[in-house]
């Protein structure tokens, strides 16, 4: 006798059998439905936090505020749509442009700095004769748990030269005194505020990397001859590549969204404009110039151009190590 | 990397912030009831001791309970309020600064009170009441305070030095070099990039008025020629060197006062407050003088600061809300206790020479005529010109005479940018501009 078709026997099997194990065509519903039941709460919260502000912001920068005489007293605003005027005027905005670059600028620094010596700690921590191991990772990811509105003023404390006990060291020693807060040095001061509060965080990736690596490669590494230097150069560094991408990537975008540190010393020095970086010009012209609309065509541009920068920056260091991986 | 793992955190713990001050706030609403049973009304003020001062108010009206609430202060504030105004959750009643009046109620977050207030005109000086209607029927806050300025020295130094105190702007430069030569590590005082309200105060005295309208225009006046004298002489100051140039409110300005380096202070009657933290061992080596005048003989001063309670237009019992305001701001028990518990100086008239002002401040103890002295400068006060994006144009003044105090190259260029980008911001926003 053959076989019936699956879909008669099923058939014939729920009306034969009422009683039996739920029939596979609602377990196979079940099995369906079951994931979207799962994801549903992260999808809510998605949607509620995360979607529909965003949508609200687009809608915003969609549209402008109109006023009537004086603008003064009841009915005198109302919303307009404004098409992409609020576009044009945020692309065409030099302070947005001036402000990007400095922050570029900023970021030349910070993310080759606080990398390589976060790759630099990561590999030292993971030699074999290193001593006070779990201190000195203690140490060096510290400065994490600071917040970086106190670390950005921690830090401006230090760079002021009237309350400064660095300064008062280099006066006591009659050397020149360098002013932090103004012109290329502020670049480096700010820099080095991210660079001390960043680097903890991205050599515990990198070391986290590193620590899952396989021991039979060191091992095989060991019998061609390699010294530890070339082990950490040839095996170690090309074997954590995903990680640094990674942890490059979190840098960029963490770059372009500079906003506590220069905010928070802003008002120690004439050297920083209130739209120093492009979140300093969003947050301005929204909660001091009260302008929600341009502002949030200002940040829809910005989202834009971070993810731009930094797929482009994703896909150009990944094709890089996936051409070194099969060399 | 951490800061973006930093501001999701800070993100999270502000949706949760938010979700408490919402239920906060929706606890409040109620109909107005305000002849049954007893009303409550939210303060959002950031004086300090103000709860103290709302104390005695709640002692003795059981129908009316006012909660102050400290939700930020100045600048911040108004942000708030829009905010709250625009989700219709504001408080009943808010502390403004004067020159965030005209941003407020063009934002409609205040209600005109005018009925509810009748008679309370005569309590406060024109140039300040003024500043609270402008100058028209509407009422849109009571004035709580105000900061009249005047000129604060070292008199130990000034003695020491041999400089006597100017009268004249002209005098005040003078002073300056004379300090410079005898001293050449110290200076008469700093210019300020930091804080507009000092300097829209100086242009002020100098017959200013940066925001003026005729029928539906609006008229900016910021590079006005009074302006333009006063930013012509600190700019000339700053550049030949005569006096700094670094910002106030920094530990490093905190050290200068505090150790002599810097003798003088233009501010305004609330200065004995900041020089009592900022300056601690000075305390008695200081005292107070006019503002120096443009033209010799004059006497007329500007002012810095002070602020108002408004009624806002989510308020359910503005009737209330605008009884409880006039007590704080013209009752003399109010008033004593403000000056007692916040330290500010009051608006009223009245109260300028009340019992409560008789003795000086505790920091000013060689002054013993402080206050009788300050009442007749207040006096003096020219009126001041809000419009409605102050804001806007003090964020171009911090920028531009940022820069323009860095580079010590004379402040003319700032000056006008900071009128064209005020100019461009109403132009955009849609406001009619007079050229």
């Amino acid at each position: 006798m053959t076989q019936p078709p699956r879909g008669v026997r099923r058939s014939y099997g729920v009306k034969a059998a009422p009683y039996a194990l739920p029939s596979p065509t609602t377990t196979l519903k079940r099995a369906r439905s079951a994931p979207y039941f799962f994801i549903l709460p992260a999808a809510v919260l998605f949607a509620l936090f995360f979607a529909l502000p965003i949508g609200y912001a687009i809608r915003l920068s969609f549209h402008k505020i109109e006023i009537k005489g004086l603008g003064l007293g009841k009915g005198a605003r109302s919303e307009v749509w404004a098409g992409l005027e609020n576009y044009t005027s945020a692309l065409t905005d030099s302070e947005l442009g001036a402000g990007a670059l400095r922050v570029l600028g900023y970021g030349a620094v910070v993310v080759p700095v606080m990398l390589g010596l976060a790759l630099f700690f990561a590999l030292l921590l993971d030699t074999e004769r290193v001593r006070a191991r779990s201190f000195s990772r203690l140490a060096i990811f510290l400065p994490y748990a600071v917040p970086g509105v106190i670390a950005a003023l921690l830090w401006g404390f230090l760079y002021l030269p009237d309350v400064s006990p660095f300064f008062y060291v280099l006066d006591a020693l009659g050397l020149p005194q360098p002013d932090l807060m103004d012109g290329t040095p502020l670049y480096l001061a700010m820099a080095n505020i991210a660079v001390w509060g960043g680097t903890g965080f991205n050599m515990i990736v990198i070391y986290t990397a590193l620590r899952s690596l396989p021991a039979e490669v060191y091992e095989a590494a060991k019998l061609d001859g390699c010294s530890e230097f070339q082990i950490a150069l040839r095996v170690k560094i090309p074997m954590v590549a995903p990680s640094l991408v990674l942890t490059f990537f979190f840098s960029i975008i963490a770059t372009l969204q500079v906003f506590n540190e220069p905010t928070t010393l802003r008002p120690l020095t004439n050297g920083i404009p209130t739209t120093w970086s492009p979140l300093m010009k969003v947050y301005n012209d929204a909660f001091t110039g009260g302008n929600i609309h341009a502002a949030s065509a200002t940040a829809v541009v910005l989202a834009l151009a971070t993810f731009v920068l930094s797929f482009a920056l994703l896909r150009l260091s990944t094709r890089r190590t996936t051409q070194g991986a099969t060399r | 990397m951490p800061h973006t793992m930093r501001r999701r955190l800070a993100a999270a713990t502000a949706v949760l912030l938010g979700a408490t001050a919402l239920t906060a706030c929706g606890s409040s609403d109620s109909d107005d009831k305000a002849a049954s049973g007893p009303v409550s009304l939210t303060y959002w003020a950031w004086a300090p001791g103000m709860d103290k001062v709302v104390a005695l108010w709640n002692a003795e009206h059981p129908d009316i309970k006012v909660t102050v609430q400290k939700q930020a202060s100045g600048d911040d504030l108004v942000t708030k309020i829009i905010t709250a105004t625009k989700a219709h959750k504001a408080p009943d009643l808010v502390q403004a600064e004067y020159q965030a009046l005209p941003t407020l109620v063009s934002n409609d977050a205040l209600a005109d009170i005018a009925p509810d207030v009748a008679g309370v005109k005569d309590r406060f000086a024109p140039g300040i009441w003024q500043q609270t209607t402008f100058g028209g029927e509407a009422v849109y806050a009571l004035p709580q305070d105000s900061g009249p300025l005047m000129f604060f020295y070292r008199q130990d130094l000034f003695k020491q030095y041999g400089l006597s105190v100017p009268t004249t702007w002209e005098e005040f430069a003078t002073t300056a070099r004379d300090l410079r030569k005898k001293a050449p590590d110290k200076s008469l005082t700093t210019f300020s990039a930091n804080d507009s309200g000092l300097f829209a105060g100086l242009s002020q005295q100098a017959g200013a008025r940066w925001w003026t309208f005729e029928g539906d225009t609006w008229k900016v006046g910021i590079d006005d020629a009074a302006t333009r004298k006063v930013t012509d002489f600190w700019g000339g100051l700053v550049g030949e060197g005569a006096i700094d140039n670094q910002p106030m409110y920094t530990p490093a300005w905190n050290k200068a006062l505090n150790s002599g380096e810097q003798l003088a202070w233009v501010s305004a009657v609330w200065a004995p407050g900041v020089l009592t933290t900022a300056a601690p061992d000075t305390r008695g080596k200081w005292a107070m003088a006019p503002l120096p005048q443009w033209t010799k003989g004059a006497s007329s001063t500007g002012s810095w600061g002070g602020s108002s309670t408004a009624v806002t237009t989510d308020s359910k019992h503005r009737k209330a809300a605008a009884q409880f305001a006039t007590w704080l701001n013209t009752d003399p028990v109010a008033l004593a206790a403000l000056v007692k518990e916040s330290g500010i100086y009051p608006a009223a008239t009245a109260a300028q020479t009340s019992g409560a002002l008789a003795e000086a401040p505790a920091f000013f103890p060689n002054q013993p005529d402080f206050y009788t002295r300050a009442a007749e400068i207040a006096k003096t006060t020219a009126p001041a010109a809000w419009g409605p994006n102050v804001n806007v144009a003090y964020t171009a003044f911090k920028d531009e005479f940022g820069k323009a105090a860095k580079a010590r190259s004379g402040f003319g260029t700032a000056l006008t940018t900071v009128r064209s980008a005020t100019v461009a911001d109403l132009e955009k926003q849609g406001f009619e501009v007079a050229k």
